[in-house]
């Protein structure tokens, strides 16, 4: 992931990798305060757990989403937050707790929590050999939606047939977020969503949010700067290895 | 957001994820093309180290055809998930509504249409080429439609085994090439059988239980691969 948790700092928080220590504190479920809490919120993550190799990535994370609702993940580099997002997304199962949909194990079936899910990954995920429109057809076919209303929204329709090897950065980014709308899917799960974007294209950003949410979705985004995410919350995930690491190579002003 | 939308049957998405691996063999078509190429390039090469003598080439042109239809098939292999995985594609195909093997599935019929179907075409000529006789010849494209498909199934499967490891090229062609012995043997032997007048037939049936078995088996293995290989 990033420069830390390398084999070589060996001693760079050796109490609090080892499994057997996550027995020892009680689940810190972090709380995030909600204006009126609700009986059954249709997101409730509990004391997700995630191990990478020997390392304790997630420590009992916990949130509370109802429809509409929004979360910022914050945190340094390692912490854990695309981590995190891939288990709400199903790609990964935690080694611990549970993602609860509507009150229903999400995970127990992945197939079918895949289509509640619309996820942004670090990277976009378009074929370089195929236009833009080709790269969303089989999304759009999945969902049933229509590729040209989500590249409008996005403002893409100039470079449909285009070749995405052709693009730029912030236009592939923006060819992955309307993937993303295109998925039709209540909950969106956005891995640095911003990512070379520039400032029209957040405009653009901001009103698919902000359909989104009216429509009753739910947006949950890690990010390192700002995001128009009127009254969202926000999730400081510690990654306190990451920081120890960070120190121990002096590279602080870095992450 | 409450009213679902018309989400694709799985048929719908199966053929998608096909048609998509397909449009992208196409665009391109110099990767696609390298597999038979190099089928042709090295069944042409026997005749040149083994001396032009027709009665040997004939009585080898069974297992020339068969090792060079293997060995071609695991060329594009490594790319089957690897280039998916780097692009970050395969998690998309995961989230797609797909079930895991049913993707892997898809990708595998992609693979053979890409692949084993080019070597079917071109594997007529080349046998011609080394003096097979004509009337073998059916026996022989039989036999490698059936090798072929099993060819993609259990390279499929081994592909997505080795996923996301270190040394995966190096690895894959150890995992495949013996589980696809048999269809090596078989296919081989009903072409001998034919050859020398007796009944080849049992051999393809072998072929095709061979088949069957891992038309259902490999997916499934497969789909756990990839499923292991986005964690």
């Amino acid at each position: 992931m990033t420069t830390q948790a390398g084999p070589g700092n060996k001693n760079a928080g050796a109490g609090r990798r080892h499994p057997a220590t996550a027995a020892d504190h009680k689940p810190r479920t972090i709380a995030i305060p909600a204006s009126r809490p609700p009986a059954s919120p249709l997101l409730n993550v509990e004391n997700i757990s995630v191990f990478r190799g020997e390392r304790l990535v997630l420590d009992g994370v916990g949130l509370r989403l109802d429809a509409g609702e929004a979360l910022l993940l914050t945190g340094p580099n390692g912490a854990g937050k695309s981590t995190l997002l891939r288990v709400l997304a199903g790609l990964r199962k935690p080694e611990g707790g549970h993602v609860l949909w509507s009150g229903i194990d999400a995970l127990a079936d992945r197939t079918a929590h895949a289509e509640r899910v619309a996820y942004l990954g670090h990277q976009d995920a378009l074929k370089p050999g195929l236009t833009l429109r080709e790269n969303l057809a089989l999304p759009a076919r999945a969902a049933g939606s229509n590729p040209d209303q989500a590249m409008e929204s996005l403002d893409l329709l100039p470079l449909a047939d285009l070749p995405a090897r052709m693009l730029s950065a912030g236009q592939k980014r923006r060819a992955a977020l309307a993937r993303v709308v295109l998925a039709r899917a209540p909950l969106w799960l956005l891995d640095e969503p911003s990512l070379g974007l520039d400032t029209r294209s957040i405009g653009l950003l901001e009103t698919l949010f902000q359909t989104h949410r009216e429509a009753g979705g739910i947006v949950i985004a890690t990010t390192h700067v700002p995001l128009p995410l009127p009254d969202a919350r926000t999730l400081a995930l510690p990654g306190a290895i990451a920081v120890d690491a960070a120190e121990e190579l002096d590279m602080g002003l870095w992450s | 957001m409450k009213a679902g939308p018309m989400r694709a049957s799985i048929p719908t998405l199966l053929a998608a994820v096909i048609g998509r691996d397909l449009r992208l063999a196409l665009r391109h078509g110099a990767d696609t093309l390298g597999s038979v190429l190099f089928f042709i390039l090295a069944g042409a090469l026997f005749p040149l180290a083994l001396g032009p003598s027709p009665e040997l080439l004939r009585r080898m042109a069974p297992g020339i055809v068969w090792v060079c239809a293997l060995l071609a098939a695991l060329l594009p292999l490594d790319r089957l998930f690897g280039s998916e995985l780097e692009d970050g594609s395969l998690d998309q195909l995961m989230l797609s509504g797909l079930p895991p093997a049913l993707v892997a599935l898809a990708k595998m019929i992609a693979h053979w249409l890409t692949t084993g179907l080019p070597l079917l075409l071109a594997a007529a000529p080349l046998a011609i080429m080394l003096g097979l006789p004509l009337p073998v010849l059916p026996i022989l494209l039989g036999g490698l439609a059936l090798g072929t498909a099993i060819l993609s199934l259990i390279g499929g499967m081994a592909a997505s085994i080795v996923l996301g490891a270190r040394r995966g090229g190096v690895l894959l062609p150890l995992l495949v090439l013996p589980l696809a012995t048999p269809a090596l043997i078989f296919g081989a032997a009903a072409l001998d059988a034919a050859q020398t007048g007796l009944s080849w037939r049992p051999d393809l049936e072998l072929l095709g239980a061979f088949l069957a078995g891992a038309l259902p088996l490999c997916p499934l293995a497969a789909g756990a691969g990839l499923r292991a290989a986005v964690e």
